[in-house]
């Protein structure tokens, strides 16, 4: 058999950029949590805020070393496997990702330190103020990346030069069609997953009787963090699927499984998709009700699969099964949101045994979430690495040949398994040993300082 | 009007390089010494030297990466992809790394892996940073705007040496920041160790020096040609003695930061002899910086924030490594 260097950078890139965001999924919204615990302890002058703080940073710092060296990958995943690609988009996204790298990766790791080890070494406010940082530089990293790949979704503001694009107008490629409705849904999907990560461990202390105190605090917030974000996911989200039938109509006509141009058209609940007979089998469908909710008119026309011709079209079921994933998980999530606000009105909120263990049931919910909807976005833009302009299979290093890139992937599994692996296992420890039962704070005497190091991964379990 | 940007591009990717260099190269020395750490107490503080500023240091690397991409874009698309194994082991090592920090407090029982780790990934992300160099060095196959090797051309004598070479350079800049950071026995075994990697350093230094003007007419005739040598002779005497210094104050334990300073001030004249033999390309033989030049208006546009961003990145830089400054001992741990 005859190996592909394009399939295999493809899986390439997948497996390495699945794993890596799994990280900013949870770190962008765990250093905002943790800015709000702090702020909470510094004006509260609460040490039980003190301690859920050291509890979550600790966690933090595993799984924020995790994400620098797993994105320390991905830049350089551009050059090794798509350098066509680099070629012919570096004037254009070049300067995104170093802005990424200039504003937002020093802005995290220089306060990072401060945030991690420094607890003892600088006044309160200070250390605050590099939580803070840390968490700015999280939202910038995400502001920047996420600019780069709307640009891909939905390319404006630059022009064609001897093959290569070239920069026209920087606002318009910044603020690309799909960069708003994409960092809107996208961040708050990373708020969600820290939100469900966060309920599900607070759920197992409570279930388990640990950490009462703490725990409830943190389920009061939490439950109504998500009544609020839910909501506002959900609407995001239906947003950016109106931007996508706008700017992507192939893309989302995937999502929703549609292959023929209709008004009145269904919205497909269940199908199984045939790219080559161009149909769908088993299928189960509302008459009418994607036209009412993509539109806002029953009579409203949809575009099928078949206004693009076959080779422009992505590949149908996993683009139209994730996104059942993601809005399924979503539907969940919403679920979860209005049954928890109904408990805390009645006050069983920590005593409710069966919400405690949707909660643990939950923890993971975010993840899967994100990873679908990557994969609704993503598989949704092929065969395009820049939608409409350039395709993926001309994007590739022509140097690779298929035996490297599969060497090359065999080693990025192995180091993942292990790497990922252990950092689940340890994050997990950490998670089920809960906040310490005293924090030291800054003293006025430099030298008394404990023998050990604390670590973000130091506690051991008894 | 049309302003030539690429001067100051290259000064600025040239810092972002070198101070990655430096940087990451004495916490990956760091790595390097590791397994020399007299027991389990020593390394922990050796390490406990760098936790909170390895990071920091690392985003370098991604800065120098991204920087080649915006600035010289075509150079990225070259040069990364003729590197892809060298790139591939240097990531992965430095993953191995960089988690070692969290993960070997993580259960004490598993300690030994991820000292394991922390030396290995440290030692293969050096020596495949080398390679890297000595790749550099040597040039690169290209066709039209494409590189046109083979992944493996990393397989070939002198890459495979510069990487040996790095090692050296890296545990000597690792020693020096232990001399800095340390006291005591540990501070003493740093001396010890730095006078070897010196040795090492001196060594390659010369071979190097030798090698690439046989081989490379053009470096020779760089080097060698009149007037040139007059002014480019003075590059291996300051080397010599700035060796001279760092390896005097090794011998006699003369004060705290000379080696590291010394050790930093080699690196510096190494690269300084780089840029004099490669200039001006970017992609040996093939591309100069200006061929390979972003367009003026990608080129401006990041400058403007660069200018602005970088004093106030060194700022809280320099904030990081003040708060943490002074001797690292056992009865003072980070929290």
């Amino acid at each position: 058999m005859e190996l592909d260097p394009v399939f295999l950078s493809r899986l390439q890139f997948a497996f390495v950029i699945a794993f890596h965001i799994l990280l900013p999924a949870f770190t962008v919204g765990l250093a905002s949590f943790i800015v709000l615990l702090e702020g909470l302890q510094l004006f509260k002058r609460s040490p039980l805020y003190l301690r859920l703080s050291v509890f979550w940073t600790r966690i933090f710092a595993v799984s924020f070393g995790m994400g620098v060296v797993s994105g320390i990958v991905m830049p350089f995943q551009f050059g090794t496997n798509w350098s066509r690609y680099t070629d012919a988009t570096g004037n254009v996204l070049g300067p995104l990702f170093a802005y990424e790298g200039l504003i937002a990766f020093f802005l995290e790791a220089g306060f990072l330190g401060i945030m991690l080890f420094g607890r003892k070494r600088v006044p309160p406010w200070a250390h605050f103020f590099a939580a803070v940082m840390v968490a700015l530089g999280t939202l910038f990293s995400s502001f920047w990346i996420l600019a780069a790949n709307s640009w891909m979704q939905t390319p404006v503001g630059h022009e064609l030069v001897d093959g290569r694009y070239v920069p026209v107008d920087w606002l318009a490629i910044i603020f690309n069609p799909s960069f708003p409705y994409r960092l809107v849904h996208t961040v708050t999907g990373f708020y969600l997953t820290t939100a469900f990560a966060v309920l599900g461990v607070t759920a197992w202390h409570l279930k388990h009787g640990r950490h009462v105190d703490e725990a409830r605090a943190v389920m009061r917030m939490t439950v109504t963090f998500i009544a609020i974000f839910v909501p506002i996911q959900i609407i995001a989200g239906d947003l950016h699927g109106i931007n996508t039938m706008h700017h992507q109509p192939v893309k989302l006509a995937a999502m929703e499984g549609l292959w023929e141009t209709q008004a009145r058209a269904p919205a497909v609940l269940f199908a199984i998709p045939d790219q080559r007979a161009e149909r769908n089998y088993a299928e189960i469908s509302i008459p009418v009700l994607a036209s009412i909710y993509l539109a806002h008119s029953p009579d409203a026309v949809i575009k099928g699969l078949k206004e693009a011709p076959p080779e422009d079209r992505p590949p149908v079921a996993p683009v139209f099964y994730a996104f059942r994933v993601m809005v399924g998980v979503g539907i969940l999530m919403l679920a979860m949101a209005v049954w928890g606000l109904w408990l805390r009105r009645r006050g069983r909120l920590d005593t409710t045994r069966a919400y405690l263990n949707a909660c643990i049931a939950m923890l993971p919910a975010g993840f899967v979430a994100v990873l679908a909807g990557w994969t609704v976005t993503e598989v949704g833009r092929q065969p395009w690495v820049v939608y409409g302009l350039m395709r993926t299979r001309d994007a590739v290093s022509p140097s690779l040949t298929g035996a490297d890139v599969l060497l090359s992937i065999a080693l990025y599994v192995a180091v993942y398994l292990i790497i990922f692996g252990a950092g689940i296992f340890y994050m997990a420890r950490l998670a089920r040993s809960g906040p310490p039962a005293h924090v030291e704070m800054r003293e006025p005497h430099l030298t008394e300082r404990p023998a050990r190091p604390l670590s973000g991964a130091h506690a051991e379990l008894p | 009007m049309h302003l030539d940007l690429v001067p100051v591009w290259t000064v600025i990717l040239g810092v972002a390089v070198f101070m990655y260099v430096l940087l990451d190269g004495f916490d990956l020395g760091i790595g390097i010494l590791s397994p020399l750490a007299r027991d389990d107490d020593a390394r922990t503080l050796m390490m406990n030297t760098i936790a909170p500023i390895w990071d920091g240091n690392e985003t370098w690397l991604i800065m120098g990466g991204m920087g080649l991409l915006a600035a010289f874009p075509v150079a990225f698309a070259i040069i990364i992809p003729a590197v892809y194994f060298p790139i591939l082991l240097m990531l992965l090592g430095l993953i191995f790394r960089g988690v070692a920090f969290e993960f070997r407090l993580g259960k004490t029982s598993h300690r030994q892996f991820w000292d394991a780790g922390f030396f290995w990934g440290s030692a293969i992300a050096t020596y495949f940073q080398g390679v890297v160099l000595g790749m550099f060095v040597e040039g690169f196959s290209v066709t039209g705007r494409e590189f046109s090797g083979t992944s493996f051309d990393w397989v070939s004598a002198f890459p495979l040496a510069t990487g040996a070479g790095l090692l050296f350079g890296y545990a000597l800049l690792g020693a020096g920041w232990l001399v800095l950071k340390t006291e005591g026995e540990i501070q003493q075994r740093a001396r010890q160790h730095a006078t070897i990697a010196l040795y090492g350093v001196l060594a390659f230094i010369a071979m190097v020096s030798v090698w690439t003007p046989l081989t490379h007419a053009r470096v020779a005739e760089r080097w060698f040609s009149v007037p040139n040598v007059y002014g480019f002779a003075l590059v291996p005497v300051v080397t010599a003695g700035i060796a001279w210094i760092t390896w005097r104050s090794l011998r006699t334990g003369g004060r705290d930061h000379v080696p590291f300073i010394g050790a930093m001030g080699l690196f510096a004249m190494c690269y300084l002899g780089l840029g004099i033999s490669v200039f001006p390309y970017i992609v040996p033989y093939a591309f100069t910086l200006w061929d390979a030049a972003a367009v003026p208006s990608t080129q401006m546009f990041l400058l403007i924030g660069t200018l602005f961003l970088l004093p106030i990145i060194f700022m809280y830089l320099g904030w990081s490594y003040y708060v943490f400054r002074g001797k690292v001992t056992a009865d003072v741990g980070y929290h």
